[in-house]
């Protein structure tokens, strides 16, 4: 029988082995880093039309977070301060500040100011606000240290997995209820409290769903 | 073979004459090796013969309209087909089992006829086998685009993953993806190593005949078959692995669809005949589908030495078989519906037989019970036309009894305030049709490009092969 194939071709089996499974190895590692939430959306700092800086009023100036945010404990969503909210300060501090003219164009006109949604939660997935922070969780938990960013920015994954860390073990995470909104307060659990966690847990029925329909309603 | 006993012990033993019967033959008119390998390889050598692309030509449009109907539901979303409340399975599901429900006969006559050595299996094993593969090809599209985002269609397996999406190990749909990928995986391992001595002959043929193109195509496939004693060997052992393999799977498969219904709580589903009548169902599905496919080719290729009509006695005779527990199970169904008294199975299967949908029940007893029963007789047997057409109604009654199945079941279920009527949609009725032209398409390309039977075997079964004429 005359040769079809030359004698490297021997060697091509093992070869084309080896090379599905390199590759499979590389595809993987790849999706594995570039196409998951962790890469994907932390780090997301979108330009917001006013450069309102959070480490200065929530972090030096210390308001709570509710002062802005005042539905966060009775709705479903963490609500924006309408331009009134600002202007109660700066109708007296630097009210001429070129950076604040869509503030103050809002407050005259009644348009909101277009700020950039920087956590956005899918269509299909429920989120209430209220029973997270009224249970112990901090909005440090999922939003990162916002009282030391300048600007805001993606700091934590929110991938499915990122829910369901905390829904399979909540007595990690809790805080106490006075310093849900001290985002520099370490959790119960970090203090060596876990018996308060857990005594919390028990008072509350806290009871994070894992089933599918609990957050895909 | 011998037909003289040498009488041992009891005197009596002397006097009892055994009939001899002879055995059937596999191959008429003596065809030796050399026929054998011409006529098979011949059909891949000669040039493509025009109704080839006619076939090709009609396959392939209507396989477009799986094609158009695919492009339209993701483009749209599930609810462009006929489902809803209270009927959320049912097209998807009925041509799923269906495919899968086919591909049966091809494992069948591969795996348990091997280990039991039934040697008329062989010039029909291979277009079988292919005939599963490509079933469970079209059996598969139905469940990954009924996920409705069929890019996640991933989620079906266990791969770990950020979102933390693990699947339901008590849930039978879980295990059926198991089962059919399972299936599909040995199917192709078992038809590719059966392929491996063919691919050889194939490109020696080729590279004799100064196709380089060809031979070498051949040759990247045949894995370097030189067809010594070791290379025999080891095949041999292979091959009867993955018969032993491939053996459970036979009613495996079947089996865990079926639970898919029988574990579930809906009257006329939750039944513990289902698996065994399953199985029975989906092996005559399957031999009504082989007949379908190999008795046209038969007549076009004249294959008639090699597909004898012996073959065809006992293709009738599994479809008889079968076809008859099929209809035992049918009178099963309600003499338990009737002897367990529970008025809501009592009245999904009086409801089956006289409901809204009695059209389809009774197309499905014509087709499935009485269809067979015509086997029995010899004259039919022989008329290969009159086999071909019954063999039609068999696959056209087996699809019936899926519908039947599933549908009724949901559209009257506990709740008259709840029942419903289920239609398809014209997107189903595309998406399934266009089915057809895939699976023919890629039968068409197995019988142009792949030796349709595995010469080997076949030649193995021949006088010829023995050569101290013992029958040992």
């Amino acid at each position: 029988m005359s040769k079809i194939f030359p004698k490297s071709a021997n060697a091509l089996p093992l070869q084309i082995v080896l090379f599905i499974v390199v590759l499979a190895g590389v595809a993987t590692a790849a999706v594995t880093y570039y196409a998951t939430p962790k890469y994907l959306r932390i780090g997301y700092e979108p330009v917001q039309p006013v450069p309102f800086d959070h480490s200065l009023h929530a972090g030096q100036l210390g308001l709570d977070c509710r002062y802005c945010h005042a539905s966060v404990e009775k709705s479903a969503t963490s609500s924006l301060p309408a331009a009134q909210t600002c202007m109660n300060c700066h109708s007296v501090i630097k009210p001429a500040s070129p950076l604040l003219a869509p503030v103050r164009h809002s407050y005259e006109t009644g348009e909101p100011v277009p700020w950039v949604k920087v956590h956005v939660a899918p269509d299909y997935v429920y989120f209430n606000h209220s029973v997270h922070v009224t249970r112990g969780v901090s909005c440090v938990e999922c939003h990162g240290k916002v009282n030391e960013m300048t600007t805001v920015y993606h700091a934590k994954p929110h991938s499915m997995g990122f829910c369901l860390d905390c829904h399979r073990q909540p007595e990690k995470f809790l805080r106490a209820p006075r310093d849900v909104y001290n985002l520099d307060s370490p959790t119960l659990a970090a203090q060596g409290k876990m018996d308060e966690a857990l005594a919390q847990i028990h008072q509350w029925k806290v009871k994070p769903p894992q089933s599918c329909s609990g957050c895909h309603r | 073979m011998s037909s003289h006993i040498e009488p041992a012990g009891h005197p009596l033993l002397a006097e009892v004459n055994p009939v001899a019967i002879p055995r059937q033959e596999l191959v008429h008119h003596g065809r030796d090796f050399h026929w054998i390998t011409e006529k098979v390889c011949g059909i891949v050598e000669a040039k493509t013969p025009v109704w080839w692309w006619w076939c090709f030509g009609v396959a392939a449009f209507v396989a477009s309209f799986t094609v158009a109907g695919l492009i339209y539901l993701v483009g749209t979303g599930v609810g462009v087909w006929g489902h809803a409340n209270p009927v959320n399975w049912a097209w998807d599901i009925v041509n799923f089992v269906f495919w899968i429900g086919i591909g049966h006969a091809g494992t069948l006559i591969s795996a348990i006829l091997c280990l039991l050595r039934q040697k008329w299996r062989t010039s029909i094993n291979r277009a079988s086998e292919a005939m599963t593969i490509f079933a469970v090809v079209c059996a598969g599209i139905f469940p990954v685009f009924h996920v409705g985002r069929v890019w996640m269609a991933w989620y079906l397996f266990p791969i770990p993953n950020a979102n933390y999406i693990w699947q339901n190990f008590r849930s039978p749909l879980e295990w059926d993806v198991f089962a059919v990928s399972t299936y599909g995986t040995v199917s192709v391992l078992f038809w590719y190593v059966g392929l491996l001595p063919d691919l050889g002959t194939m490109r020696d043929r080729f590279t004799a005949a100064g196709n380089l193109l060809k031979a070498r195509l051949y040759g990247f496939f045949a894995m370097g078959w030189r067809g010594s004693n070791r290379h025999w060997a080891n095949y041999e052992m292979a091959y009867l692995i993955l018969a032993g393999v491939a053996t459970p799977l036979v009613l495996s498969v079947h089996t865990i669809v079926s639970f898919d219904f029988a574990v579930s709580l809906i009257p006329g589903w939750h039944t513990t005949i289902f698996p065994p009548y399953f199985v029975a169902g989906a092996i005559f599905s399957g031999f009504g589908m082989v007949m379908t496919l190999m008795l046209p080719l038969r007549a076009i290729y004249r294959l008639e030495d090699l597909i004898t009509q012996y073959h065809i006695d006992c293709m009738c005779k599994i479809t008889l078989a079968t076809g008859t527990m099929v209809g035992y199970a049918y009178a099963m169904e309600f003499f338990i519906a009737w002897y367990g008294a529970n008025p809501y199975e009592g009245f999904a299967f009086i409801n089956r037989a006289f409901g809204h949908y009695a059209w389809a029940y009774w197309i499905m007893i014509t087709c499935n019970v009485i269809t067979p029963q015509f086997f029995w007789s010899r004259r039919v047997r022989e008329n290969t036309t009159l086999v071909w057409i019954l063999s039609i109604f068999v696959n056209v009654g087996m699809w019936f009894e899926r519908f039947v199945i599933i549908v009724t079941s949901l559209a009257r279920d506990f709740l008259p305030s709840s029942w419903g009527y289920y239609s398809p949609s014209i997107v189903e009725i595309f998406t399934f049709f266009g089915t057809f032209g895939v699976f023919s398409v890629l039968f068409l390309l197995f019988i142009r490009f792949v030796p349709i039977m595995p010469m080997s075997e076949v030649k193995a079964v021949i006088p010829q092969a023995d050569p101290h004429g013992t029958g040992h």
